[in-house]
């Protein structure tokens, strides 16, 4: 006898609560369940599965009330083992499944390392493009929160320098929204990087206005491969991502009332990554300082500053700065301050960018 | 007690002790090819018919005949590694009978003859063993995964297999192959209990060939026997000679039927040998003895169907000749296809890695296209 879903393909239980349309203030964790909601109630074979998202909604919330929508078959909790999660995905985006799963924190996603990367990240190749893994990896990632040990990890460059995984990180609610829309999407497994300090941040967003993105017939372009523009600027520009452009955006406001204009750029997609838009941005300005709140030494800010060097070389005035951790482990709560890349840090970096030679 | 509602509802009325394996390995025929003695299993395993078991002894034979083909390739230089499964053919070739084509099979890389028994064509079985590309054939065309060298890893994606198909009502079975070693692996311990509380149709093979490359089992657990671990994660484990394809058709087409039929996963640990190295990179001498190697050569897997086919009468000369046949003409595939030259498309280094390339993808490509277009070139030139 054949199991019998609860719910099954296409048969969206009663909704818990209506749901949002319009122009409405939403949280950035608000937005990543709406993605996976609005994704989910277009496409039965997207589930959702990892530790404490069914009933509880998930450590930060970002899976509430999915279980209460869409039934237990479609949203629910898994034993307490990271590698069994992601294994089990694999497995399943093997036989027609999507699956969308959250590793809890960036630690706890070690155990599943092996999975990612020589499974997940290497069955397109394998198979020569016959087998394409359509999963993504939900990962609450960085630090700013005073977090305990182990759950403030950046560990983007582990991921990014895996071929064949697709990596991106939002910072903003609206990109929370429409890159993990697009993720889900992606025929690609994607490591979708979280900044859990901008989870309860809110935004305005029309809806409506992002949900005719993925309407039948859209012509919008994905996000994935294509970094944004974040603050327009003439005399140097800060390129972030994530967890640090908050910290860039302010040293911008604050160079703006010190009669300097910083362009600011927002990688988004870490892999693809955007050579065309971060170089022509550079280009306009001849300086860049990179900005990134993992330790630095061998990372993702050291692969940016290589890339300009490489192509911008001869618009540059000056050397390409990085501002990023300390090659340390994560400090502990009352320390976390003296880490993170902050304005103070990312201004003297501007200062130093060779001004009085030019 | 669990009060997991599946579980309770397919495993109400079990004697306690059901999740147990039987005493000994079941047993339908002895090593001389006669039947085994009567002897008290936890169910009632009955001798497959004379049909079945001939077309088992038909696989087996091809089997045999593919490891001493491929072993005689690596020697000629024609391919670059083989695991060969000399020993073991009767665990393969009961798998490959357990499952009805829409099931899936998850092999690893010992289990070539599972792999060719599946359907897949012999050349694409064998590119990555010739180096040409790392596991080149489709899962989905012959509904057997790609078998990979990290140790329990498939066992993981069978769960995943099969618990998609259940969630869509479907009524496939996935069935994993692993060996000894691989069940210290932490993904063989997450894999079963995922296996258990999510309760799917997936049936767990371990081939106990008592070596993982040259660590014997002692090394590997101290449980009463692997067929034991099913316990701890809430499903049942069986334990059966890996040797006789009799037995292990009872007790894995059992356990695969069960899954099918809503009954959960199973853990069936088969009791073989590994006559050969582990590859032809491996020494075995180094550190197991002749006298135990000559142990197991009475046991054959082939030897004993044989003489109990042939005692039934069920084996005749015309049988053995058609049989006899039908191996060498798998082993001359082999060796046409292995002695062909081959020439890896070095572009097909980029195509693959996402479904799009990236553009440094393209870039890099386009600068190995470049060096390749000098090269030749160059040598047009000296030419």
């Amino acid at each position: 006898m054949a199991h019998k879903p609860q719910s099954g393909p296409g048969t969206a239980g009663p909704a818990a609560e209506p749901e949002l349309s319009g122009v409405q203030t939403i949280t950035f964790a608000k937005a990543l369940t709406l993605a996976m909601s609005d994704s989910m109630a277009e496409d039965a074979s997207v589930l959702v599965f990892g530790e404490d998202v069914g009933t509880l909604g998930g450590v930060f919330r970002v899976t509430d009330g999915l279980t209460r929508r869409f039934g237990e078959d479609r949203c629910f909790d898994t034993p307490l083992a990271e590698s069994g999660i992601i294994g089990m995905a694999t497995g399943m985006a093997l036989n027609g499944m999507k699956p969308v799963v959250e590793m809890q924190f960036d630690a706890f996603a070690y155990p599943a390392f092996e999975q990612i990367t020589s499974h997940v990240a290497k069955m397109g190749n394998r198979t020569k493009g016959r087998v394409r893994l359509p999963l993504v990896i939900r990962i609450p990632y960085a630090g700013g929160i005073g977090g305990v040990e182990h759950h403030c990890d950046s560990s983007e460059a582990y991921y990014v320098h895996t071929p064949g995984l697709t990596v991106l990180t939002p910072s903003t609610v609206t990109d929370a929204y429409i890159m993990l829309r697009d993720a889900i999407a992606s025929p690609d497994p994607v490591v979708f990087l979280e900044p859990k300090k901008l989870y309860f941040s809110k935004d305005t967003v029309d809806l409506d206005a992002l949900r005719a993105r993925y309407a039948a017939g859209s012509t919008v372009p994905s996000t994935i491969g294509r970094a944004a523009v974040a603050r327009e600027g003439t005399d140097a520009t800060l390129i972030a991502y994530g967890p640090s452009m908050a910290a860039a955006l302010a040293a911008a406001e604050t160079a703006a009332s010190e009669g300097r204009s910083l362009q600011v750029v927002d990688v988004r997609s870490l892999v693809p990554y955007d050579d065309e838009t971060i170089s022509a941005a550079v280009r306009s300005t001849g300086r860049a300082v990179v900005i990134a709140e993992a330790p630095g030494f061998a990372s993702m800010a050291s692969e940016i500053a290589a890339r300009i060097q490489e192509r911008c070389f001869h618009s540059l005035a000056a050397p390409v700065l990085r501002v990023t951790g300390f090659d340390i482990p994560f400090p502990a709560p009352r320390l976390e301050k003296h880490y993170l890349p902050g304005v103070d840090r990312i201004l003297d970096a501007v200062d130093a960018l060779q001004w009085e030679e030019s | 007690m669990t009060n997991h509602p599946e579980f309770l509802e397919h495993n109400a009325g079990r004697p306690e002790g059901y999740l147990l394996p039987s005493a000994a390995p079941v047993q339908l025929i002895a090593p001389d090819g006669s039947l085994a003695p009567a002897a008290e299993y936890k169910e009632s395993y009955s001798l497959p018919e004379a049909a079945t078991l001939l077309d088992g002894y038909e696989r087996l034979v091809v089997g045999r005949r593919i490891n001493d083909q491929a072993n005689a390739l690596v020697r000629q230089g024609r391919m670059a590694v083989y695991p060969s499964s000399t020993g073991q053919e009767a665990c393969q070739v009961a798998a490959d009978m357990a499952l009805r084509p829409g099931d899936w099979l998850f092999p690893t890389y010992r289990d070539t003859v599972a792999i060719l028994g599946r359907g897949v064509a012999p050349m694409e079985a064998f590119e990555s063993l010739r180096g040409d590309w790392h596991s080149g054939f489709d899962p989905h065309q012959y509904n057997t995964a790609l078998p990979a060298t990290p140790l329990a890893t498939q066992l993981l994606h069978a769960v995943g297999v099969a618990y998609a198909a259940k969630l869509r009502g479907e009524d496939t079975v996935a069935l994993a192959l692993c060996g000894d070693g691989s069940t210290s692996e932490g993904d063989f311990h997450e894999a079963l209990n995922f296996a258990a509380v999510f309760h799917v149709p997936v049936v767990f093979l371990v081939q106990n060939n008592q070596y993982a490359i040259s660590v014997p089992l002692i090394h590997q657990s101290v449980a009463p026997s692997l067929a034991h671990k099913a316990v701890g994660y809430g499903m049942p484990g069986e334990r059966v000679d890996g040797n006789d394809l009799a037995a292990l058709l009872a007790v894995v087409c059992g356990a695969v039927e069960r899954a099918r039929d809503g009954g959960g996963p199973a853990l069936v640990e088969a009791h073989t040998y590994r006559m050969e190295s582990h590859t032809n990179a491996d020494d075995a001498t180094r550190y197991r003895s002749a006298a135990e190697v000559a142990e197991w050569v009475p046991k054959d897997p082939l030897l004993r169907l044989k003489n109990y086919l042939h005692d039934a009468g069920q084996l005749a000369p015309a049988d053995t000749a058609r049989i006899a046949a039908s191996a060498e003409s798998v082993a001359k595939t082999l060796r046409d296809g292995l002695n062909t030259e081959t020439a890896p498309d070095p572009a097909d280094l980029f195509a693959f890695v996402y479904s799009e390339p990236t553009p440094q993808l393209r870039e890099q490509a386009r600068q190995l296209a470049d060096e390749l277009a000098a090269g030749q070139s160059l040598e047009g030139a000296l030419q």
